[in-house]
């Protein structure tokens, strides 16, 4: 354990160019920008897909199939079909955010109740008026929640961007399982922050983003 | 890393190294096999507690949830000062990952039995124990199927991860396929993967109709 | 039989659902509690099987204290139907209505034979044996629901608005089952509903509820419609008190008015005779045997009265009907009464309205 605090102990562990917090910011980066884009890409196409009702059950078994997919398997598979990049492990990590955020759109706007969307009709909606006045809203906490397991799972795989050479929190990871962290106290000092610092970035998306469901959940709702 | 991309696919290579995927396969299978049991034998007594002390039921499901959201290299990672690289701890990892689903599932189940349905048992003279192994855990048993569905399915994806530490099954392959460029030897081990939960969840599927004829509506 | 003496039943949040309740509920009878929603009359009915357990005072079951008795023991000789039936979705129709003797224990084949016994006593097909709870329809469950309440055979049926689910057709049905069941069983059975018609139409006794738990009149449904307590009971029983009461009372219990009848062929002098004592303008025509032919005017007959001209008389009413239906037979015909029949169109005389009012007021 000296050598954990040993580690601890040197700036440069934490400050440096490679250090926690640099690994740190690129590791949020990842995670934002390709959740982002997720929502980006999948909410106009789930948004349509629930309220028409139209390949609602393609599209919800698509996105069961996608969750069958191994994460590890996607992003080296990108690297070796696009070689080595940001693009690729981009690519990989948005497809792996959209299912969630498919699957949950998808229902939360199909189960709008069919009474609200008749009433809003009666009252002279018109369909994208009754989307985004009356269906949007009503499915928004169930949307954030999608948004908030494709979060949590994007931090988490964005870990697996080391193995195929970028930055964030996994480079500590990979680099100190490949200096034989089972035997070297140093290289599992640097495994354990690294996987300490990855834990406590995903709890802390998982805590944000449930309150901000929380907030968009309509009173008595 | 810039070997020379061999062609794809290869199916040389596939024929000649059968034996791996084969054996790669199997390991993929027991490491799931080990995991979902493990969780399923923790979980569904924790279910159970949290029934009889209701008050451990939300700190049950938040302490799961938490190590749920622990990203599964840093716990496996995690796991290492305790148990080092010992297969105890792919196998301890991907419990502690199956747990939150199968909890959930199995009280949500339990919980969904219909009140007047609990009523009626008790009414009819079933004493607590009787209550819940004759009518609450059948009851429960199609939630509780489709938690062991689910943490199957998201099992077979999570093993691949412990190719890092040595494991992998599968996830050797592409692991390996990735270290050599060889794209085939990948996507063997990505495709066999998505095929083995494909076919856990249909065989499972199956024991959930088989188990539960009764069941009016058959959700995926 | 039942018991309740000085109960007082009030739940932890402080309500007060029963109040100092003493009511005897005898042997064979079905006892129904009746009252607005929240009165208590279901929590009364649960102290019976320890659903509810009293705060004050006790429930005695053939004189046994119910808390003397593990609670499970005692419910199992003890059959309950709810509203919702609470069957079992995971045992089919059969292994629903197994349940209490399996709990008891008894040899297989002793439960196979009650389970046929009681669904033909209960009137499900043979078929419906093996089909799951949702896939059967809401009488037929709801049947299957009292057949599991009485596998064991308990001396004792308590049932919480057991129809109160089901549309008023089939509601209607089951009623009339519940009767006929209970001629060949004879349990003693506790009833509760909201519904005073439902109340007034399965009693041979009903206790009128106010909250908390006040039984505000306990008496038979004739006696009650008769002569209701106090205004709170009175408003319950709603309007049509009159009608509601007819409706309770068979023809039998009024003795049938010869009536003005002749025999078919007779002279018209015979006909003008007989109208004339009864005070009308016609007549009722008989075959041999006193076989109701119909009626014509006094004033239609020519020199003989003619059978086969007759008038039919489209309701008739029989011993066992109620007085209701002779009041509406009345209302539905021309010559203003009631003809009372037995057997084959036997004539037995006809009801008036004079008669109908002495027997009611």
């Amino acid at each position: 354990m000296s050598a954990l605090a040993q580690w601890l102990s040197d700036p440069a562990s934490w400050w440096g160019p490679g250090g926690l917090l640099a690994r740190t910011l690129e590791h949020a980066g990842y995670s934002l920008g390709t959740t982002l884009a997720a929502v980006a890409v999948t909410l106009p196409v789930a948004l349509w897909v629930g309220h028409t009702g139209r390949g609602r059950l393609a599209a919800v078994q698509l996105a069961n199939i996608g969750r069958a997919v191994p994460t590890f398997g996607i992003l080296l598979g990108a690297f070796v079909a696009f070689g080595y990049g940001l693009a690729p492990v981009y690519a990989a990590l948005v497809a792996l955010a959209i299912p969630p955020i498919m699957v949950n759109t998808v229902v939360g706007v199909g189960q709008v109740d069919p009474e609200v969307r008749e009433a809003a009709e009666g009252m002279g909606m018109r369909g994208w008026q009754v989307l985004l006045r009356v269906e949007l809203p009503l499915a928004a906490p169930m949307v954030m929640a999608g948004v908030r397991t494709a979060a949590v799972q994007v931090v988490a795989t964005a870990t697996l961007a080391a193995v195929v050479g970028l930055g964030g929190l996994g480079r500590p990871i990979v680099d100190g399982l490949a200096q034989g962290a089972a035997y070297s106290p140093r290289a599992q000092a640097m495994v354990v922050t690294g996987a300490i610092a990855v834990a406590l970035l995903a709890l802390a998306a998982e805590l944000g983003l449930s309150a901000v469901e929380r907030a968009l959940t309509p009173p008595g709702g | 890393m810039t070997a020379v991309a061999r062609r794809f696919p290869d199916w040389d290579w596939l024929a000649s190294h059968g034996g791996e995927v084969a054996a790669q396969l199997s390991e993929h299978v027991e490491l799931t096999a080990l995991a979902v049991a493990a969780g399923f034998l923790v979980a569904v007594p924790l279910a159970l507690l949290a029934r009889r002390v209701p008050p451990l039921r939300g700190p049950l499901l938040g302490f799961t949830g938490v190590l749920y959201t622990v990203p599964a290299l840093a716990l496996f990672v995690l796991l290492l000062p305790f148990v080092g690289l010992s297969r105890a701890n792919p196998v301890i990892g991907l419990t502690i990952y199956s747990l939150l689903i199968l909890l959930r599932n199995t009280l949500v189940g339990l919980e969904g039995v219909p009140a007047e349905v609990r009523e009626s048992a008790l009414a009819m003279g079933h004493t607590r124990r009787q209550l819940l192994w004759r009518v609450e855990v059948p009851v429960a048993l199609p939630a509780i199927v489709a938690g062991v569905r689910l943490a199957t399915v998201s099992t077979v994806g999570l093993v691949t991860i412990t190719a890092l530490i040595g494991y992998g099954g599968l996830g050797q392959l592409i692991l390996r396929g990735f270290n050599r460029t060889n794209a085939t030897q990948l996507v063997a081990g990505l495709v066999l993967s998505v095929a083995l939960a494909a076919v856990a969840d249909v065989a499972l599927a199956w024991a959930q109709r088989r188990l539960t004829p009764w069941q009016e509506s058959r959700t995926a | 039989m039942i018991t309740f003496e000085a109960v007082t039943k009030r739940f932890p949040d402080g309500t007060l659902a029963v109040e100092d309740l003493d009511l005897a509920i005898p042997e064979g009878e079905i006892v129904v509690l009746v009252g607005p929603s929240g009165c208590g009359k279901t929590t009364t009915m649960r102290l019976v099987n320890r659903m509810a357990e009293p705060t004050a005072g006790r429930v005695l079951l053939a004189g046994t204290d119910v808390r003397d008795v593990p609670a499970h023991e005692l419910r199992r000789g003890i059959g309950y139907v709810i509203q919702q039936i609470g069957l079992f979705p995971h045992r089919s129709a059969a292994q629903n209505i197994a349940t209490v003797p399996e709990l008891a224990g008894w040899p297989r084949d002793r439960v196979r034979a009650r389970v046929d016994e009681l669904m033909a006593l209960v009137g499900l097909p043979a078929e419906t044996a093996g089909r799951f709870p949702h896939q059967l329809s809401g009488g037929q469950r709801q049947r299957v629901g009292v057949a599991r309440a009485l596998a064991a055979d308990p001396p004792v049926l308590l049932m919480d608005e057991p129809f109160g689910a089901v549309d008023p057709v089939v509601r209607g049905q089951l009623q009339d089952e519940l009767l006929r069941l209970q001629q060949a069983v004879h349990k003693t059975i506790v009833f509760v509903t909201h519904d005073i018609d439902e109340a007034l139409k399965l009693g041979d006794r009903i206790a009128v509820m106010s909250a908390p738990g006040r039984v505000r009149q306990y008496d038979t449904p004739s006696a009650i419609l008769a002569r209701p307590a106090d205004d709170f009971v009175t408003e319950f029983l709603g309007a049509e008190r009159g009608l509601k009461r007819l409706a309770l009372i068979p023809v039998s219990q009024v003795k049938a008015d010869p009536g003005p009848a002749v025999p078919d062929g007779a002279p018209r002098a015979d006909a003008v005779r007989a109208a004339e004592a009864a005070g009308t303008d016609w007549v009722v025509v008989l075959g041999p045997e006193q076989r109701l032919l119909g009626w014509v005017w006094v004033a239609d007959v020519a020199e003989r009265v003619d059978g086969s001209a007759a008038r039919e008389f489209w309701l008739r009413v029989r011993a066992e009907d109620s007085l209701r239906a002779a009041l509406d037979a009345m209302l539905s015909t021309r010559t203003g009464v009631a003809v009372r029949i037995s057997g084959e169109d036997r004539y037995e005389g006809v009801l008036t309205r004079e008669l109908l009012t002495e027997e009611i007021v």
